[in-house]
């Protein structure tokens, strides 16, 4: 449904020589990476390792020092965030970031408002294309609502609720943007096993039916290889391994990045 | 009338009220009404689609899930080509699953969800009889590949193809169709022993159903919310028996979270439900008045006790005084017709509660407050309902009169005994069992010890087994004790001892909700279910609340120690059945080391719970729980001064 311009298989995003550079802090060195339509990619790396910052370079919050990042075919390199969003690339952030005081279902419906065409003052008598346009996106957000199975918190505030389901909905309003590329912030963060498996479900279903390709950050292990089709390591602000997850977790490199080397692991047991 | 069968009353339905509403469900947060004629059409198709996959008269269809309309299409689907519908409880283990299946012989499994289907799938190889997994939400299993996994759309298109070919196939499978053959076959959760499974004629059901209606003020508009676990034989009764045969709605809520909201939307103008539930509304509506403003508390307070009293009065027959009755006015304008509203029975013309005992506080509570309760008594054996209590009969010591074309008789032991055509068929491939149920003539024994009282109202003392004696010969009915127990808030569940026993003592289950309000006004913190309950101060709050209880009991039957249970009890551990009846010999076996302690007079006890994971798993739990004391054992039970 909303698979993007590129058919699948054909790269969506390309992220090439890509650094960002804080003072000395070498934040993202010169990464390159290639996302094709449809493809659930996971990044992975330790604490550090820069993998927020490319996403935020991606979503337009940080302007890249050197490199180019094309998407459908656009160069979207140092665009504005909004811009960005309006072509079709939608994040979750890895602390929640919703509008408190509003309910759920209000959260969800302001991630449409990308896609709202009613002037002010249709809008406000309520009538014609204001009254179908309206009805229309609640239709969505109700979709949104029976996927993320929030039914029974629609009229809450989203202040009140657990953080397993703040970050439901935050994925909600996300995915009201329509997003052709969905990108996740540690959306797994600091929930216990079953929300974990459940946010899994979410994702897999988002991505196998409508097709939205997703770059996912995140640290639990067992999830990124059970939904990844492939994984990319960042290390120190460099990419040091990409592939399938079974290719990923023999490679050397990566063992290394996060068991550090054999002498290092002595060092720690004596210590 | 009585040689009728399911199907042949949809096919009914579906001509002379094809347009009046049969089933909603809330979907996308709003209701969709399915009318007479869209219902006949559903199960046609899915009918069809079971043809084509070879399904034929005498195969079983079992369904588990959520309460969704595609569930009980496809109960009523497999009656029409004489086949048997087997309801299972959603949220069922998977060695429960795997014995009702395989027993059942099951061929077709019609599955809510993932959750579900994964369950059945992961269970494949022990149930050889399986040939057929039928979902009826998509959700995550469009990319399941396994050999015979179907969808429900993708049965009912086959039906359908099926139907071109084969034109007249269902109408005549229906008309070929007796109403002895076996309609539906529901497995007892039992609070002994393996489940059975209780066989069902069409002419059972009916004859239970039209004994009802003739009892009953029922209407074709009439709105019902179906939540209720669909192996429940009340809920089949009403969601599938009767509606057909009275043609009234049945609503299908969005989710197990939103019954309450649901309820109140719909505001339903008739509701059957299990005490659990009323328990649950009474306990919530606390809460939320002792959550709110003081003088809302103290105006609900003040009304309810004023309502409470002039309940009583009114059972024992005195008048009600000019000012009681303006005070009842006002107050149904401030309190009681708002909390109706609010508990989502402003339009319910009437209520039931049924499958176990509802303490008489809770009842005079919903009665107080205008909600026009009753008590009906049943079992599944006898296709559900086989007494109830008429309007203006009402009263929490009886369940009513037996309905028509049933005749009650009570046996030398006190055990009541029910003759009607409701009587099941006997249990599926348990002869013995059967024999052991039904006594010559068509009598079935009920399994409760009652008596008929002078109005001709059936009373049910407990269940027969039950029933004993304290040490010193005092009848000891432990449901009346629980139920009292269960009254506080804070209480969830509880079991008492007493039979052959000095004095009577309780295990009880806090209840985590209100407990854990409780303890966070007092700024008293807590981490888990296990915590909170060994606090001393909640253990301090239960024993008020005990002996607040004791106050209303004879004095022999006064709970005089106690111990809070460190978990919740569970049907996952086999401690309740999955309709939340205590298997007190189950519990008795099961904590004989804390009842020992009872009566010892020790201090404290050591428990080691096992813990059955759904997947499952178990896992030991071992903790030393303190026993309190309410009244000292010593003490000789008298009566106190102010009493």
């Amino acid at each position: 449904m909303n698979g993007g311009e590129a058919s699948p298989g054909e790269a969506q995003l390309t992220i090439s020589g890509v650094s960002k550079h804080f003072g000395g802090v070498r934040a993202v060195e010169a990464v390159t990476l290639s996302v094709r339509a449809g493809e659930l990619i996971s990044v992975i790396g330790p604490n550090g390792a820069g993998k927020t910052s490319l996403l935020n370079m991606i979503s337009g919050f940080y302007r890249p020092d050197t490199g180019a990042i094309v998407f459908a075919g656009k160069d979207i390199t140092g665009a504005r965030p909004s811009h960005i969003a309006a072509l079709g690339i939608a994040r979750t952030f890895q602390n929640i970031a919703l509008f408190a005081g509003m309910t759920v279902l209000d959260n969800i419906m302001l991630g449409r408002h990308v896609h709202m065409k009613a002037g002010v003052l249709s809008s406000f008598i309520y009538w014609g294309l204001a009254q179908k346009e309206e009805i229309a996106h609640r239709a969505r957000a109700e979709e949104l609502i029976e996927l993320l199975e929030l039914e029974d918190l629609r009229k809450q505030p989203t202040s009140g609720l657990a953080y397993g389901l703040r970050k439901r909905v935050e994925l909600a309003r996300a995915l009201a943007l329509d997003p052709k590329l969905l990108l996740l912030d540690e959306p797994m963060g600091g929930m216990n096993q079953e929300e974990k498996e459940d946010m899994a479900r979410f994702i897999l279903e988002v991505n196998q039916q409508w097709g939205t390709t997703v770059i996912l950050i995140e640290h639990d292990m067992a999830v990124v290889m059970d939904i990844s089709d492939r994984v990319a390591v960042l290390d120190r602000g460099r990419k040091i391994a990409e592939g399938s997850p079974g290719e990923v977790q023999r490679h050397p490199d990566v063992i290394r990045a996060y068991l550090g080397t054999a002498k290092e692991r002595r060092e720690v047991a004596a210590a | 009338m009585t040689q009728s069968t399911l199907p042949r009353l949809l096919r009914r339905n579906a001509e002379q009220m094809a347009a009046r509403p049969a089933i909603r469900e809330k979907n996308h947060g709003i209701w969709q009404t399915f009318s007479w004629a869209q219902y006949w059409e559903e199960v046609r198709d899915f009918a069809l689609g079971l043809a084509a996959h070879g399904f034929r008269r005498g195969d079983k269809l079992a369904v588990i899930g959520d309460n969704r309309p595609g569930l009980y299409w496809a109960q009523v689907a497999a009656q029409c080509l004489g086949g048997t519908a087997v309801p299972m409880y959603q949220d069922s283990i998977a060695s429960e699953l795997v014995f009702v299946l395989s027993h059942a012989e099951v061929s077709v499994v019609v599955a809510e969800d993932q959750e579900q289907v994964d369950k059945i799938l992961s269970l494949r190889d022990e149930l050889p009889h399986l040939q057929l997994v039928i979902y009826d939400d998509p959700k995550g299993l469009r990319h399941y590949s396994s050999g015979g996994l179907q969808s429900f759309a993708d049965m009912q298109a086959a039906g359908r193809e099926f139907g071109a070919a084969h034109p007249g196939y269902v109408e005549a499978e229906i008309d070929n169709g007796d109403p002895d053959d076996l309609a539906l076959l529901t497995y007892t959760s039992g609070t002994t022993g393996r489940p059975k499974g209780v066989m069902l004629s069409h002419a059972n059901l009916l004859g239970s159903a039209q004994g009802f209606i003739a009892a009953e003020d029922i209407r074709v508009t009439d709105e019902l919310l179906c939540y209720l676990p669909m192996a429940w034989i009340g809920d089949s009764l009403f969601s599938l028996v009767l509606t057909l045969l009275v043609g009234f709605t049945c609503n299908c809520p969005e989710r197990p979270q939103t019954v309450q909201r649901d309820l109140r939307e719909l505001g339903p103008t008739i509701a059957i439900a299990p005490p659990r539930i009323w328990e649950n509304m009474l306990t919530q509506l606390r809460v939320r008045a002792a959550d709110s403003t003081p003088l809302k508390h103290r105006l609900f307070e003040f009304f309810r006790g004023l309502a409470e009293r002039a309940e009583q009065r009114k059972g024992e027959g005195k008048p009600a005084s000019l000012i009681s009755r303006l005070g009842l006015a006002l107050g149904e304008a401030l309190v009681y017709a708002p909390v109706r509203d609010q508990l989502g029975l402003r339009r319910a013309r009437w209520v039931y509660t049924g499958g176990a005992p509802l303490g008489p506080d809770t009842f005079r509570f919903f009665r107080a407050f205008g909600v026009n309760i009753k008590q009906v008594w049943g079992s599944t054996e006898l296709a559900g309902l086989a007494s109830l209590q008429p309007d203006g009969e009402a009263d929490p010591d009886t369940v009513g009169r037996v309905i028509p074309g049933s005749d009650v008789r009570i046996a030398e032991d006190g055990e009541v005994l029910i003759r009607s055509a409701a009587v099941f068929k006997g249990y599926y491939k348990q002869p013995d069992a059967t024999r052991d149920t039904m006594i010559d003539d068509g009598w079935l024994r009920s399994g409760d010890s009652g008596f008929v009282d002078r109005r001709g109202h059936l009373v049910i003392v407990d269940r027969a087994k039950d029933v004993g004696k304290l040490a010193d010969g005092t009848p000891f009915a432990p449901q009346f004790v629980e139920n009292k127990l269960k009254f506080s808030p804070f209480i969830a569940e509880a079991v008492a001892f007493g039979d052959r026993r000095p004095f009577v003592a309780a295990i009880v289950a806090i209840d985590l909700t209100t407990v854990g309000n409780w303890a966070e006004r007092r700024n008293l913190a807590y981490t888990s279910f296990q915590d909170l309950s060994a606090k001393p101060e909640v253990r301090r709050l239960i024993a008020e609340e005990i002996a607040e209880v004791n106050a209303s009991l004879p004095v022999a039957a006064r709970i005089r120690r106690f111990l809070l249970l460190n978990k919740e009890f569970d049907a996952d551990d086999n401690e309740i059945t999955r309709t939340r009846k205590i298997r007190r010999r189950f519990v008795a076996d099961k904590y004989a080391a804390v009842v020992g302690a009872f009566y010892r007079g020790d201090s404290e006890v050591e428990v080691m719970t096992e813990i059955t994971y759904e997947d499952g798993r178990k896992a030991a739990l071992t903790s030393t729980i303190v026993i309190e004391e309410v009244l000292k054992a010593t003490e000789p039970a008298r009566e106190p001064a102010y009493a």
